[in-house]
This record gives C-alpha cells, structure tokens and sequence, in this order.
C-alpha cells in the first residue's frame, strides 16, 4: 500500500544555522530531486527549500527504508552527520503530511502567518519537481489540491488582508486617505532602513515623484538616485510642504523637524489638500500636535506598531477559520486518495469484460457471413453497451465504497466474483498504468 | 394596480436595505450583488408605481405629505443609481438605502386621503418645478449621506482607532470626490428648482416670489450651499469642514421641506394643496 511521508525542518524545530547548511548549494533542490528518483524505494518525490523551511515529501511502499533513505538524503546535502539531524526534524504520515503540506501552502505554518510568498515558494518547487519528473498522480493531486486550498483561505479568510508591517501598515493608511496612490508626490527626510522601504512600496504603488531631503545636502543626493528622486536642502523643506502629499521622516533629530505652526500656516496655501505625515524617527520628527491640523494625518512609529499588533492579533482570529478549510480538504483529498485504491480493479473488470466482448465477437462474426458496414457498426455497439451496462453499477458501487472502511472487503469481493486475479500479472499492471494517464488528466 | 406596484416596490426595497445591512456586516459580495439586484427590481417598480400614480391623477403626484415623501425616496434612489455607474462604490449602498427605506417607511405610515387637485396645479410648470427641485434633494442628501460616511471614516482615522468600519468605508478622497460631485450637481437643480418654482408663480400666481416661508426657508438653504461650494472651488473648504458643512446644509433642507410645508406655508402646504394634512 502506498503511502505518503514528509520529512522536514521548519523555523519551528530547527535553528537558522541548520537550515542554512542544508540550503547553501544554489542548486541543492535539483540535487536533492534527482537523488530522491534515484532511490527505488520512492515512487514520487517533492522538494521544498526556503529560508524558513526545507522539507521532502514523497509517497512509498516501504515506508522504514524510503524514511532512512532520505534521513541520509538530507545528510548528504548539509554534509552533517545525520544524528545532529533527526532531533531538528519532523516526520508526517498519510494524512499528517497532506495536512502539513496544505497548512504550509496556506501560510498558517509560516513565521508570519499569512504571509503570501510561501505559496510562490510551493509552486516554484513543484514546477522544479515537474521538470525533473519526480511526481506522479498522487503528489500531482495533492499539491494542485494544496494550491486549491490555499486560494480558498486567501479567498474566504481574512488572513492575509491587513498589513503585519510597519511600511506596508503606513502604504494601506496612504491609500485610505487618498484612494490612489498614482500621481502623489512624497517626502523623504532623513534616512534609515525603514524609511526607504516604506518609500519604495510607495513607489510600486505608483507615487509619481520622491523628494528627498537630508541635513547632509551629499546623503540627500545619494538617496535621491536610488529612487530617481530629487535632492533638496533642509531648509527647503518649508516650501516643500506645499507640493508633497505624503512625507516621511526619520531624521536623527533631537527635536521636532516639522512644528504645527509651520504645517497649519502652508495648509491655507495647500487650498486643503490632504497631508500625511509617516513619523518613523525616535524621537519623533512631527510635533504630535501637527495632527490636530484639519486635514492633516499624522501617524509616528508607535501609532504603526499599534496597527500592526491589531492585525496580527486578527490573522490568528482567522487563523481558525482557515485551520477548519484545511480540515476539509484534508478530508476530501483523503476520499479521493481511497478511490485511488479501487481504480486497478476497476480496470481489469472493464479489461476482461472487453477481452470477452472481443473473443465472442470474433466467434460469432465468423458465422455470420458477410454483413455490411452498417450492421458490423450496430453489433459493436451492440455488444459495448451490453457490456457496459452490466458493468456500470458494479462500477459505481466500488467507487462509492472506496473510501468506507469496508471498501478492502468490497475490492476483494469483487476480484473473486469476476474472478479478476485469475489472469495474469501482466495485464494488471497495464491496468494501473493506464489508470495513472486517467487520473492526470483530472489536472 | 397601484396599490400592488407599490407594495412590490416597497418590499424590494427593503429587502434590499436588509441585504445592504447584511453586505456592511458580512462583507460577502455575493450579497452585495442580491442588494443591488433587489435595488434596481425595488426602483423599476417604483418607477412604475410613480408613472401610474401620474397617470391616475394628471398632474405630478406630491400633493401630499404622503406622495411627496416618497418621490423623495425615488429621487434618492434615482441619484445614488447614477452616482452608481461613476464609482461603483458597494459600500454607498449601505448607506443610501437606509436613508430611502426609512422615507419610504413614514409614507407609507401616512393616510392617503382624498385629493382633489385645484386647476392651479394642472400646469406643465408643476412637474418641472417638482422634478428639479427633488433631484437636487436627492443629490443633497447624497452629500448627506457621503458627509456621515467621512467624518466616520475621518474619526477613525485621525484617533488611530482603525475599527471595522475603517475597512468597509471607502478612502476619504473617494468620499471627498462623492461629495464634491453631488454638491455640483445638487446645487444646480435645485437653483434650477427654484428658478422653475419662481417663474411657475409668476404664471399661476401673478408674482414671482411671495415671501412664503417654503420659499424664504428654501433661499437661506439655497444662500448656505452657495457658500459651501463658492469656499470649495476657491478657498478648498474640503474634507472635514466640507463634510460637516454638507451634513448641515442638509438639515436646513430638511427643515425647509417639511417644517415649511407642515406647518408654516402658505401654498406650499399640503393642507392648501388639497391634500390631507400630514
């Protein structure tokens, strides 16, 4: 009986050092792939490796040695002795691993849960395992079935709708105020890691032109190329509050940059337009007082994390919806995975029912002299239909009494009724060949 | 027939206000689509059921208390369907329909009465008057409804309390631009309105303004919305003060149209149109 294992390391059981040595060959997944098809004790084979995971799935027959097989597998590719390896890793069986491997694709096992890059991540490693043709019909379904799942939980949770970051939090805050970002112009004082990237989600959300302005009139210039931006002097910041629509500080200043005097006194000449000021410098840049100015959106670095936190606290409420899809699917994949079981038979119930239909044909044709297309035409549809109508039911029924607990029974029933192992081995194995082409072509 | 028709149009309508309720709660769009569906059915009907009414009467149906309260819903209806096609903004609905609903709600409390329609009103001038004056209501109340919706939003914003509803309300340029429109717009007709209303007078009643309290409450709301706009085309009044400014205009209107014809107007009041009183 086939059965599916995943073997793996997450952010969860082992430490950044581990993962790394396993990761550190740009190109370890391929290798790891093609040792995995080079194993006979592995039917199918995926391999996932990302800087919060790195994890092997496959489906086998000798579950103990394919396990020890790829224990070693790992080994190998971090050059660790596999020892120092099993306590960092887990092992899922059968439904744990489906459940597992639907979990990741839905970003619930991720660091930040929701986070939407593990999908791409999945979805890359399995048209990796394509290529190298490491997967067949089970971990074909399974992971097209992993994206389903995962599209759901997007689709019908909230899990991934609010921001979980400081710059991102500060871009949905813009586009609640303004609606389009496309057009705007931005400010950029001072300098700092954060400020640059909240800058840049502005920029991909269309912000038309970035000033930037910096104490050291060198630094502004230097900041102003990497967003084809334009330098300008602090002193010229004044002036500059009439243009902008969003401005960004983060100056090392001990004092207050922007005063409430100085942004009320420009709002007149601004005619109103909004005006919103990202404060990410500690201690703060903007006079907290800037945001009694009608019109005027102040948000310091405090006010951001307060959001963040909220919406975290919100992806672990949906966290729970999203655990209850995976449940399902899980189910469902499972159904599907026991139908799997009575496919061989039903095959070579359809395949001695069609051997008899062309013995008996061939018999009869004989004596029958010589008949007209039209009539050859009407007794081969004649003898399909009977066949298949006698079969029909028969077939129907084991498909529904797959996935019941007494399906086994039912299977074994049905191979001595027909007398179905009667033939020879050969033909069988035909059978569930071509059963693997039918079941692809459910993709 | 007309009885029916309205009936029809009354509970598709709220039907639809419910299913626009549940859409705000539950956010699921599927609901969105029934509420708008409902919407759309509610406001065929309603059209019918004002064409009828025309028809049976001869002359515009907003004699009384009762028709006129309800051409008011239609008219509301009428504008956020437009305002509809330019922003397709779901969660508008949610808030407009209410509004109609609640309209809806008080004429149909309301006796119908008999009306016996005086020859002053069979003239073309009464459903131009009428019909312009009540579209600029409609887009006022518009401006109403988008001022309630961005001091909501604002609040949140501005307290860094970022509830629920920061998620289910629009951006506040959105509603800013809504605003703007309607303001546009509903000035516009209601200018017309009473331009129509003046020279209808001058033909009926031989003078073009009579001082009657309908027509002084309607010049302060007229002289009030002059300004808000003449501010938010020159000086920017927008946003916030835009906003407050709309929610209380809007009141003055209000006022105007029902204070005024209930109780102080001369023939403006249902009580002379023929009508029962309210």
């Amino acid at each position: 009986m086939i059965r599916i294992v995943n073997i793996g390391m997450s952010h969860e059981t082992a430490p950044v050092e581990l993962r790394e040595c396993l990761a550190k060959d740009p190109g370890h997944a391929e290798r790891a792939l093609s040792m995995m098809r080079d194993l006979a004790c592995i039917k199918e084979g995926f391999f996932l490796s990302t800087c919060n995971r790195v994890e092997a799935l496959f489906t086998t027959e000798q579950t103990e040695e394919a396990k020890s097989s790829v224990l070693a597998l790992l080994s190998r590719l971090g050059g660790l002795p596999s020892e120092s390896l099993s306590s960092s890793l887990f092992v899922h069986e059968d439904r744990g691993a489906v459940h597992h491997i639907f979990r990741v694709a839905s970003s619930l096992d991720s660091m930040v849960i929701g986070e939407p890059q593990i999908l791409g991540q999945i979805k890359e490693a399995y048209s990796r395992a394509v290529k190298e043709k490491t997967t067949g019909v089970i971990l074909n379904r399974l992971l097209h079935r992993a994206f389903h799942t995962a599209k759901r939980v997007r689709t019908e949770t909230g899990i991934s709708d609010a921001a979980v970051s400081v710059s991102y939090a500060a871009v949905e805050l813009a586009k609640k105020i303004f609606h389009d970002l496309k057009g705007k112009k931005v400010l950029l004082i001072g300098a700092g890691e954060m400020a640059e990237l909240a800058a840049r989600h502005l920029v991909s959300q269309g912000v038309s032109g970035i000033t930037v302005a910096n104490r050291t009139f060198e630094k502004a210039v230097g900041a102003a190329q990497t967003f084809k931006g334009r330098p300008v002097s602090f002193e010229e910041i004044g002036a500059q509050l009439l243009e902008v629509d969003i401005v960004i500080a983060s100056t090392a200043a001990p004092g207050y940059v922007i005063t409430r005097d100085q942004v009320k006194g420009s709002m007149r000449r601004r005619r109103n337009r909004p005006l919103f000021f990202i404060d990410i410098a500690v201690p703060r840049d903007v006079e907290p007082e800037v945001n009694d100015v009608e019109n005027v959106y102040v948000y310091d670095i405090d006010d951001l994390k307060g959001i963040i936190q909220v919406n975290l606290s919100q992806r672990e409420e949906e966290a729970v919806k999203a655990e209850r899809i995976v449940e399902e699917e899980v189910l469902k994949f499972d159904q599907w995975l026991k139908t799997l079981e009575a496919v061989p038979t039903i095959v070579s119930l359809k395949d001695k029912a069609e051997t008899i239909r062309q013995a008996e044909l061939k018999k009869s044709l004989s004596s029958l002299g010589t008949l007209s297309p039209a009539q050859l035409k009407t007794l081969e549809t004649l003898t399909l239909s009977i066949t298949e109508k006698i079969l029909n039911d028969p077939i129907l029924f084991l498909k529904q009494k797959a996935d019941r607990p007494s399906g086994k029974t039912y299977l074994d029933t049905a191979r001595r009724l027909f007398g179905l192992d009667r033939e020879n081995g050969e033909e069988v194995e035909y059978g569930s060949q071509q059963n693997d082409r039918e079941s692809e072509k459910e993709h | 027939m007309a009885v029916s028709l309205y009936a029809l149009a009354l509970v598709l309508i709220l039907l639809a206000t419910a299913a626009f309720i549940v859409y705000l709660v539950g956010q699921k769009k599927s609901i969105y689509r029934w509420a708008y569906r409902l919407l759309l059915a509610g406001f065929v009907f309603f059209t019918l059921f004002i064409a009828h009414e025309y028809y049976a009467l001869g002359v515009a149906p907003v004699l009384t208390l009762k028709s006129s309260l309800s051409f008011f819903a239609w008219t509301i209806l009428l504008v956020y369907l437009l305002f509809h096609l330019k922003f397709r903004l779901m969660v508008l609905g949610s808030f407009v329909a209410p509004l109609a609903a609640c309209l809806l709600i008080l004429s149909s409390a309301l006796g119908a009465g008999d009306v016996t329609v005086k020859p002053l009103f069979r003239s073309l001038w009464l459903p131009v008057h009428i019909g312009t004056a009540f579209l600029g209501n409609g887009f006022l109340a518009v401006t109403f409804v988008a001022g309630i919706m961005y001091l909501l939003q604002e609040s949140q914003i501005k307290k860094k309390r970022l509830g629920s509803l920061h998620a289910r309300l629009p951006s506040l340029q959105t509603l800013d631009s809504i605003n703007h429109y309607a303001l546009i717009s509903g000035f516009t007709f209601m200018t017309l309105g009473m331009i129509t209303g003046s020279l209808y007078a001058q033909q009926a009643l031989g003078s073009y303004w009579r001082w009657d309290p309908k027509e002084v409450c309607s010049l302060v709301a007229w002289f009030f919305y002059a300004v808000l706009l003449h501010e938010r085309l020159t000086v920017g009044w927008r946003g916030r003060r835009a906003a407050l400014l709309s929610i209380l205009g809007f009141a003055v209107l209000v006022l105007a149209f029902a204070g005024a014809n209930l109780w102080l107007s001369d023939y403006h009041s249902f009580r002379n149109m023929g009508g029962q009183p309210g």
